[in-house]
């Protein structure tokens, strides 16, 4: 089926943030989740053949991931045949929830929607990045997503600060726009 | 630097100021010129309101990116694998 158009050597451009967002909300381990995404770019080539065309290629490679997540926590569920779920609940300290007192249920943590909130609001957020401009795009996730110094970027980059400083501007006005309508 | 000083600032300063003042890029009497500025700018006002929802929002730990380094890696694995594929 050669009618739809699918372009592999994109697909890290295109699609790698937002499968890792996707990702990292759910496994909150950095190379875990660099792995799953990786895997799953592997089995979008080996099944290419078998993409209809009915979905965008990017909710196609969501759905492969998903299947990979899951297959990740049965796989790590089942190394002991134990039948509990290990799944990692806190995930801003490591060594948090030894202590009887921090496993009772705190009232003022997040509740479960606020997470699944935020959850949606990373992939919200890429969805908005990917209709910059490319150039945008990646100043924008250089200075506020990875926290770069100006200078870095603009070395980087080869263009001057005043110059950044337009771009960032134009992307924070599209995306501020943009998330306008999909988010708030 | 040589303008001499100057207490009201055009919009678009204003707005450069905004943008530089998410990342924490400001210097003082800038951020001062700018309050001064939203006092009286209706339009700055409602630009700055945004801007700053915008970087709350942005700067969940939700919201997160693959770095330089690890993009290169996948699409270094990936380059490979296209070859094998093909």
């Amino acid at each position: 089926m050669s009618g739809h158009e699918i372009n592999p050597n994109k697909w890290i451009d295109l699609y790698s943030d937002y499968l890792f967002n996707y990702t990292i909300t759910r496994v909150k381990d950095r190379e875990t989740a660099q792995d799953l995404v990786q895997e799953t770019f592997f089995a979008g080539l080996k099944s290419m053949k078998n993409f209809k065309g009915e979905a965008s290629e990017r909710t196609w490679l969501i759905s492969i991931l998903k299947r990979k997540i899951i297959d990740y926590y049965r796989k790590i569920n089942s190394k002991k045949g134990k039948a509990e779920v290990r799944m990692n609940l806190n995930f801003d300290a490591e060594d948090d929830g030894d202590w009887l007192e921090q496993r009772v249920a705190d009232p003022f943590d997040k509740t479960a929607e606020n997470n699944l909130e935020n959850t949606e609001l990373g992939l919200a957020i890429h969805n908005c990045i990917g209709k910059l401009p490319s150039k945008q795009a990646e100043v924008f996730k250089m200075k506020t997503l990875l926290d770069y110094d100006t200078e870095t970027i603009c070395n980087e980059l080869g263009i001057t600060a005043s110059n950044l400083w337009v771009i960032i501007h134009r992307a924070r006005t599209s995306l501020a726009s943009c998330m306008e309508k999909n988010w708030f | 630097m040589s303008k001499g000083f100057k207490l009201f600032m055009s919009c678009k300063e204003a707005v450069n100021t905004c943008d530089k003042a998410q990342y924490g890029e400001v210097t003082l009497l800038d951020k001062i010129k700018h309050t001064i500025h939203l006092f009286y700018c209706k339009t700055c006002q409602k630009y700055s309101a945004n801007n700053k929802k915008l970087t709350e929002l942005v700067n969940k730990p939700e919201v997160d990116c693959l770095k330089k380094s690890e993009k290169e890696q996948l699409q270094y694995n990936f380059k490979k694998e296209l070859e094998n594929h093909q």
